[in-house]
């Protein structure tokens, strides 16, 4: 029992607890033996009765009654003692519920007894029962589970349902069963455009009155806070899914290459549309569309793509996502442009176009509507020139050597577009949403600073709700303010609830994030270019030492070739696998639990070099990333060769399926990961090599 | 998909975090998993964390009182409190004896003799286990019974074909599962059977993108999970979805930022955990909740949750 005390028995005591303990098992073997036996006499029928009084949870004598209610009713013809023979089954059930009101077994008898359909139901008696209990327990979710299904059995209208929960909550605001009932009751309600509820801005601005009201009376109290957060996602989340970012931009002009031009001196300006073009196979070039959020559908009919080089070729959309369900936020389409017939200096145009289609579709169905045109330019420079990729790097990238971005060089140059697509529709929403939340911004301002944490929280959501909503169809640069003031708050609850830190640094780094990359401006001071023989500049972005735990708003990252998040306190990368560009990733002195994690590298084609050193890979016996991605545990991972090829150089397959997994994935010329727990397990270093046989440099020294 | 049509053998795997306690059985299947398809047989894979340091940073575990204190409950089977819940001993085998191996003590018992204890309370004609001799049979004991076996690698002494087809045979039309013949529907069932399945390596007996399909129905507008479609959230439930999804692969339909957090706020002040908002603290929630990407949230499962 709960909340008693555990005291020594007194003799009388166990004396008693002695005839009990015998009463109930001579009970139990009773009744089990009248089961085996089929006996269901009126005699056999009362002991049950006894044992079900005595102990509701015992779910054989529940079968037994059912079994013998069944027998009985054969005998049976008029209604009047079938009625009577129910009724007994009922009382049987009440009597139960008055012992235990969270008998399963009890409940289910009830259940299973209406839907046996043999008389009509005591309308009044039922919910009569159901009040008394929940009266007694307004929280019991069988009594809720019951009502549900007694509304629907009986037909009850939703709307009445909704007035009960009304009362409920007029009762006691601290009833986040009631609450939680009303979000089912609107959210049919509002689908099935029940009279009414047509307006989903009406009944929304009803419903934040009243939660508001249960938010002031007691800020302590977390049902209110649950339901507002609901609210908040149904009122600033757009109905339809969005497209945010590509790459290449609209109206881009990209010149290939690959390798360094033979006549460039050492004080050309560099040219920023340069891209390197890497791959694992020689010369293709991705084309990245990013949405608000995941989306599936994307086709040839789709998305068309026309170009002089890809004529009659039918090309294909990839979802990026570390799961492999189908939706993702990013996609990804690899234009070849090798073996290409060209003379220098041609150029060839690429135009993508969504028209009006109903493919597109996020998670709830919504569709993507707003048809759209980009074109960019390339041209490409030495491609035939090209030898094996991974010859190309010649000496091991260091860190440290990037230079600082010319003072002539504008943020335009760097290639990114962040897409100012909205409609008419949308914009309608917008001003509504943005309306009814600045007005509880307002009101959350106004709420006295008894540090409770669920209202900087909720202010926290609500800044950057507005942001969200302010920046579709303008510029970026509007979110700075919100993100400062979030920003604040984040840092506040972290010292306010400590035993929630890690949620609070996780929201904190997505702002932050959200913050740096939203005004390309102030942005450019983390970025330079690294200059190596041989290739074509790397654009480089340093984020390090930000206390980052997680990454965010990548889709502004989408250009980046060489990324330096060390010294961070990352746990995951998730997001990462967008940046089709990245040749040089950085993650040292971070949190990476395992090789699960790393997952997002897997999709990067053109990835060569890699710093994982001093990270926790390998440090706790479980991966707790495991079943997020592909594994043998969420029972999606397919047989390979790389374990058979590992297992004939005597790795432990079982103890590194997980790096087997990763590194099969990936080709790596250069790979950085002392300091890590698993560094020092035999035949590391053999995985590493025989996965990766173009590997040149581990840990700074050469392999070969 | 690592279907091995010789029978797999079963390896010990050793977890040295109090956390494993579903998560050492998912590893045994998975490890045999991942190996089937090459048909080795006789690795041991251990994780190498010795017993003493296995208690976890901060005391020490009083381990033997432990022990002590599980083989005497095990032997009073005669009180009223033991008596009120004989029908669901195969549940309690299960947690007594996944605690004894997880401090590395399962030889304080009799393999022996529980295996034919547990047996007893087979059905062979129906391929289910009951909680208790005598009692009917039900998924809820028929997971506790492989699991048993598991953890002493005895899966040999089933009908597996006739235990698997008992629990994917409960699988109803719209995908959901009934605990037995009687027809009650619950999403806790849904995760009984595909672990049950998942650890059989007969999960393809079930239409799992159904399944799969229902449990979404059952998610709430907090991110968390209930019993059936409208059902409040609640943590029992949401171990119940969430495992399921992750045997499945599937947890990309669960919104983890909204049920993590939900699930981070089930820590009260104290330091215990309650089971949805508002409610006390409850051992029977020991959960070390574990934020957004770590899944197996470990139950010490009572029969009936409050």
């Amino acid at each position: 029992m709960h909340g008693r005390p555990r005291r020594p028995d007194k003799p009388e005591d166990a004396a008693a607890a002695e005839a009990k303990a015998a009463k109930l098992r001579d009970l139990q073997t009773q009744v089990l033996r009248n089961h085996h036996s089929h006996t269901y006499s009126k005699e056999a029928l009362g002991l049950s009765f006894k044992l079900l009084e005595l102990n509701p949870e015992a779910y054989t004598a529940w079968n037994y009654r059912k079994l013998a209610f069944q027998h009985n009713l054969g005998e049976l013809s008029e209604l009047e003692a079938i009625k009577s023979s129910i009724d007994d089954e009922l009382r049987v059930v009440e009597l139960a519920l008055r012992q235990n009101p969270k008998s399963y077994g009890a409940w289910y008898h009830r259940k299973w007894l209406l839907n046996q359909k043999l008389a009509p139901v005591d309308f009044k008696r039922e919910f009569g029962l159901l009040d008394k209990l929940l009266k007694v327990d307004a929280r019991n979710f069988h009594g809720w589970n019951y009502r549900r299904f007694l509304a629907k059995f009986m037909g009850v209208p939703e709307e009445e349902e909704l007035k009960y929960t009304m009362d409920k909550i007029s009762d006691n605001f601290s009833n986040y069963s009631a609450w939680h009932n009303r979000s089912i009751l609107l959210s049919n309600l509002l689908t099935q455009q029940k009279k009414g509820f047509e307006s989903k801005q009406k009944i929304f601005s009803e419903e934040f009155e009243l939660v508001t009201q249960a938010l002031f009376t007691d800020p302590s109290d977390q049902s209110g806070w649950f339901y507002h957060l609901w609210l908040l996602a149904q009122t600033s989340s757009p109905e339809n899914p969005q497209l945010i970012a590509l790459w290449p931009s609209n109206g881009a002009k990209l010149s290939l290459s690959s390798v360094r031009e033979a006549n460039d001196k050492q004080n050309t300006p560099f040219s920023f549309s340069s891209i390197c073009c890497y791959s694992l196979k020689e010369g293709i070039l991705p084309i990245v569309l990013f949405f608000n959020e995941p989306v599936k559908g994307l086709t040839p009919s789709s998305v068309s793509l026309n170009s002089d080089l890809v004529v009659g070729k039918d090309i294909q959309w990839r979802p990026l996502s570390v799961t492999n369900s189908g939706h993702s936020n990013c996609w990804v389409t690899y234009l070849e442009v090798s073996n290409l017939e060209y003379c220098s200096s041609q150029q060839f145009s690429v135009e993508i176009s969504i028209p009006n289609t109903d493919d597109i579709v996020s998670r709830s169905g919504s569709i993507y509507n707003c048809p759209v045109n980009f074109t960019f330019t390339f041209e490409p420079n030495n491609i035939d020139s090209i030898t094996k990729d991974t010859d190309l790097i010649h000496d091991p990238i260091s860190w440290d050597c990037s230079e600082p971005l010319p003072s002539h060089v504008k943020p335009s140059c760097i290639h990114f577009d962040q897409l100012k697509i909205t409609n008419a529709l949308i914009q309608e929403e917008s001003k509504w949403h943005l309306e009814r939340l600045s007005d509880e911004l307002d009101l959350f301002r106004e709420l006295p600073d008894d540090n409770s944490k669920f209202a900087k929280l909720t202010l926290a959501r609500l800044l950057l709700a507005c942001a969200a909503i302010k920046s579709r169809g303008s510029s970026l640069i509007e979110r700075r303010g919100y993100c400062e003031e979030a920003l604040g708050l984040f840092n506040d609850l972290i010292c306010l609830d400590p035993s929630h830190k890690r949620y609070y640094e996780d929201e904190r780094s997505l702002v932050l994030m959200d913050q740096l990359t939203c005004n390309m401006e102030s942005f450019m001071k983390y970025c330079s270019v690294q200059v190596l023989p041989n290739l074509a500049p790397l654009n480089h972005v340093q984020l390090c030492r930000l206390s980052l735990t997680r990454i965010g708003f990548v889709e502004r990252l989408l250009w980046v070739q060489m990324l330096d998040l060390s010294h961070n306190n990352l746990r995951s990368i998730e997001g990462l696998e967008a940046l089709q560009h990245l040749i040089c990733l950085n993650v040292s002195n971070n949190q990476i639990s395992s090789f699960t994690a790393l997952k997002p590298l897997t999709e990067m084609l053109s990835l060569k070099v890699l710093d994982l050193s001093f990270n926790k890979i390998g440090a706790h016996p479980i991966n707790t990333t495991r079943y997020v991605c592909p594994s043998p545990f969420s029972h999606k991972v397919e047989a390979c060769e790389a374990f058979e090829e590992c297992q004939k150089k005597h790795i432990n397959v079982e103890e590194f399926w997980d790096a087997i997994l990763f590194f099969k994935h990936v080709n790596l010329v250069q790979l950085g990961f002392e300091g890590n727990a698993i560094a020092n397990k035999e035949n590391f270093r053999t995985l590493v090599v025989t996965l990766n046989p173009s590997i040149k440099w581990l840990d700074g020294a050469c392999v070969h | 998909m690592f279907t091995g049509s010789t029978r797999p053998t079963h390896r010990r795997v050793r977890d040295s975090a109090p956390l494993a306690v579903g998560d050492s059985l998912e590893r045994r299947a998975a490890a045999s998993s991942l190996l089937a398809g090459f048909g080795s047989s006789t690795l041991r894979a251990k994780l190498l964390v010795p017993p003493a340091r296995a208690m976890g940073e901060g005391g020490e575990l009083a381990a033997e009182k432990h022990v002590r204190y599980i083989v005497t409950v095990e032997k009073k089977k005669d009180s009223f409190e033991s008596l009120v819940m004989e029908h669901i001993r195969l549940n309690g085998a299960y947690w007594g004896l996944t605690t004894l191996d997880l401090l590395h003590k399962l030889d304080a018992v009799d393999a022996g003799e529980v295996i034919q204890w547990i047996m007893s309370c087979y059905h062979p004609e129906s391929g289910g286990f009951g909680g208790n001799v005598g009692h009917d049979p039900h998924v809820l004991y028929t997971l506790s019974a492989v699991q048993v076996l598991c953890l002493f690698d005895r899966l040999d002494v089933l009908d597996v074909d006739k235990v698997a087809d008992y629990v994917s045979g409960l699988q109803n039309e719209d995908g959901s599962f009934s605990g037995d013949i009687w027809g009650e529907v619950d999403t806790r069932f849904s995760y009984i059977v595909i672990c049950t399945l998942a650890l059989l390596h007969r999960l393809h007996k079930i239409n799992v993108q159904k399944a799969v399909d229902y449990i979404v129905s059952c998610k709430n507008l907090d991110g968390g999970f209930g019993a059936m479609p409208g059902g409040e959230s609640h943590a029992g439930q949401i171990f119940c979805c969430v495992g399921a999804l992750a045997i499945t692969g599937s947890l990309h339909h669960i919104d983890r930022d909204l049920l993590g957090w939900w699930l981070c706020e089930r820590q009260c002040k104290e330091g215990g955990l309650n089971g949805r908002p508002e409610k006390l603290a409850d051992v029977k929630f020991r959960c070390p909740f574990l934020k957004l990407f770590m899944f197996f949230i470990t139950l010490s499962w009572h029969h009936r949750f409050d």
